[in-house]
């Protein structure tokens, strides 16, 4: 914090609101913003290889496993999204009490009493006795997994899609030169998918960015929280009293998604002509004949 | 209380009939399917609206996307980046936000006094935000069918002598729907799905009368039980979206009754939370 702002009462203007945007809390809310970064940037490649794993699961000769990969790519269809990320982090949390509890209690005990969720103390998870960025880091763990499974489940349908979408003459080619099925996989399908893939696939970045504000639900500190918490009236009983900002810091994050979203979609724009140039696609035709 | 008795008093709760109090106690399984049933209501008034008005203002903006007229093309293009580019759920606390901050008292216009104290009840508000957003969206789609109308039908319309109005409602509309037909099954889904954002989201649930989702959450959180509550508002989910794919299968259906061996299944591709 700045020397000057050791007085917040005194100041006027500029300098109170210089001093009140680099205020403790304010630095909070600013780091926040990481969080959000960090979540897409943990996300994204989970969520890439979750689909990637259900995808050719659901193209897998074994029948359980293409059953898995089925109820899993369609999951998400006929139910919302946001019931997901409601579900699966409380579902987990208890799952996995349950199992600390069976191993480390002698597990004798119901796990559910009446209205209640009770494992022994040893199988809390995190322990009650852990300080408090261990809650933390588990909390955000939690949304992370929430977020990787649900859009593991997009990416899933997406690269599934894509799967198809190679054409079937040459996995027939691949099969006449005698590749074993695990070798047309790894040297013919996978390599000629992305293609088809960075349409659906770079949708689904976008809808990603869009989906990180729903970390507020999962109990994780986010921009949203911050900015209801750092918006709200604030008597003089505060350090800065101001009235009711919170339309101003919303203002804020808007923008913030707006650049987001905008940026994003220049540089999608950028690797899509990058990656169809020399494409048997319209998109590579177009590209050769504007270059000619 | 037998199942018929929790039927009648929570039937109708979301909506503010019936009984007053939820459920506090002795949770059972009836009382889950039928308040959660309940809250449905809801999603499917603000999907049913929402895509109703939706619908109108998104083919005006497609055309005007489309238009001739730069400040209306503009317009339009400012629009559908505004709400395609954020977040359903920070639209939700925006306008919540902004809607509060208007006079309790009500605005004065031409000496009469609106009132502005429904516009922060989620009914209105949230529709309000639900409206303008899938209208974007919907924009979004319809505005690359009226791009990919084959130059073919308009070039014949002129030679029949259609124009203005008449080819617009008669050649380039129907077309521009059948075309955009698969893409706005998709997007009628996911606003369906995107109406369970409401309660959560800044709108307060007034007396406890919140939608399917809200009322899962309220057994959740008091059973610490997630695995019944949810999967039951699921499948409720899925019912109302299968009859929802079956409806816009209808429809479009129709829209290419014309056309021999098309108008098959609509794929759907889901997409996720905007």
């Amino acid at each position: 914090m700045l020397a000057q702002c050791a007085d917040p009462a005194s100041l006027q203007g500029l300098s109170w609101l210089m001093c009140y945007l680099t205020s403790g809390k304010h630095m909070m809310f600013y780091a926040s913003f990481g969080t959000v970064l960090l979540l897409l940037a943990i996300t994204a490649p989970l969520a890439l290889a979750f689909g990637f794993g259900g995808a050719l699961a659901s193209r897998s000769r074994i029948a359980p496993l293409r059953w898995f990969g089925w109820l899993y790519t369609s999951m998400v269809r006929g139910v919302p999204d946001i019931l997901f990320f409601l579900f699966v982090p409380i579902a987990v949390d208890q799952g996995l009490e349950w199992l600390r509890h069976k191993a480390l209690c002698g597990g004798d005990a119901p796990v559910r009493q009446g209205n209640d969720f009770v494992v022994c103390a040893a199988a809390k998870l995190p322990l009650s006795t852990s300080p408090q960025w261990v809650h933390e880091v588990y909390g955000f763990t939690l949304a992370v997994m929430a977020f990787a499974i649900v859009f593991g489940a997009f990416a899933a349908n997406v690269l599934a899609g894509a799967m198809r979408a190679v054409p079937r003459a040459q996995l027939e080619t691949a099969e006449a030169y005698g590749l074993t099925q695990r070798q047309i996989s790894r040297r013919i399908l996978i390599p000629q998918m992305w293609t088809y893939a960075i349409p659906g696939l770079s949708n689904l970045w976008m809808i990603l960015i869009k989906a990180t504000p729903l970390l507020f639900l999962l109990g994780v500190e986010d921009i949203v929280y911050w900015a209801r918490e750092l918006g709200g009236a604030k008597t003089s009983a505060f350090t800065y009293p101001h009235p009711d900002w919170r339309l101003y810091y919303f203002i804020g994050i808007l923008i913030f998604y707006l650049l987001m979203t905008w940026g994003s979609e220049r540089i999608i724009g950028r690797l899509t002509r990058r990656l169809s140039a020399g494409q048997a696609t319209l998109a590579g035709e177009a590209l050769r004949k504007g270059a000619a | 209380m037998t199942c018929t008795e929790v039927f009648s008093n929570y039937a109708l709760r979301s909506i503010g009939m019936g009984e007053r109090l939820l459920p506090r106690s002795d949770f059972d399984l009836c009382q889950q399917f039928v308040l959660i049933g309940s809250g449905l209501i809801w999603n499917l008034y603000f999907a049913a609206l929402a895509l109703f008005v939706g619908f109108f203002i998104a083919t005006g903006l497609a055309v005007a996307r489309a238009g001739r007229s730069v400040v209306l093309r503009k317009f339009a293009d400012g629009f559908i980046f505004l709400f395609r580019g954020s977040p359903l759920f920070i639209q939700f606390f925006l306008a919540y936000e902004a809607l509060v901050m208007l006079p309790r008292a009500g605005i004065e216009i031409f000496g009469i006094t609106v009132a502005t104290s429904w516009l922060t009840k989620a009914w209105a508000g949230a529709l309000i935000v639900l409206i303008l957003n899938t209208s974007a969206y919907s924009a979004q789609i319809f505005h690359g069918a009226l791009m990919s109308v084959p130059k073919g039908d308009i070039e014949a319309a002129d030679a029949y002598g259609l124009a203005g109005w008449s080819r617009f409602r008669r050649i380039t509309w129907p077309t521009m729907l059948r075309l955009a037909w698969p893409a706005y099954t998709n997007e009628a889904i996911f606003l369906f799905h995107a109406t369970t954002l409401v309660f959560f989201s800044g709108f307060p649930a007034f007396q406890q009368k919140g939608d399917a989702l809200y009322y899962a959450n309220y057994f959740a959180d008091r059973t610490f039980n997630p695995f019944v509550a949810y999967p039951v508002a699921a499948m409720y989910f899925i019912i109302a979206t299968l009859l929802l794919i079956w409806v816009f299968g209808r429809v479009n259906k129709r829209l290419n009754r014309h056309l021999p061996g098309q108008g098959g299944r609509v794929r759907y591709r889901p997409q996720l939370v905007r």
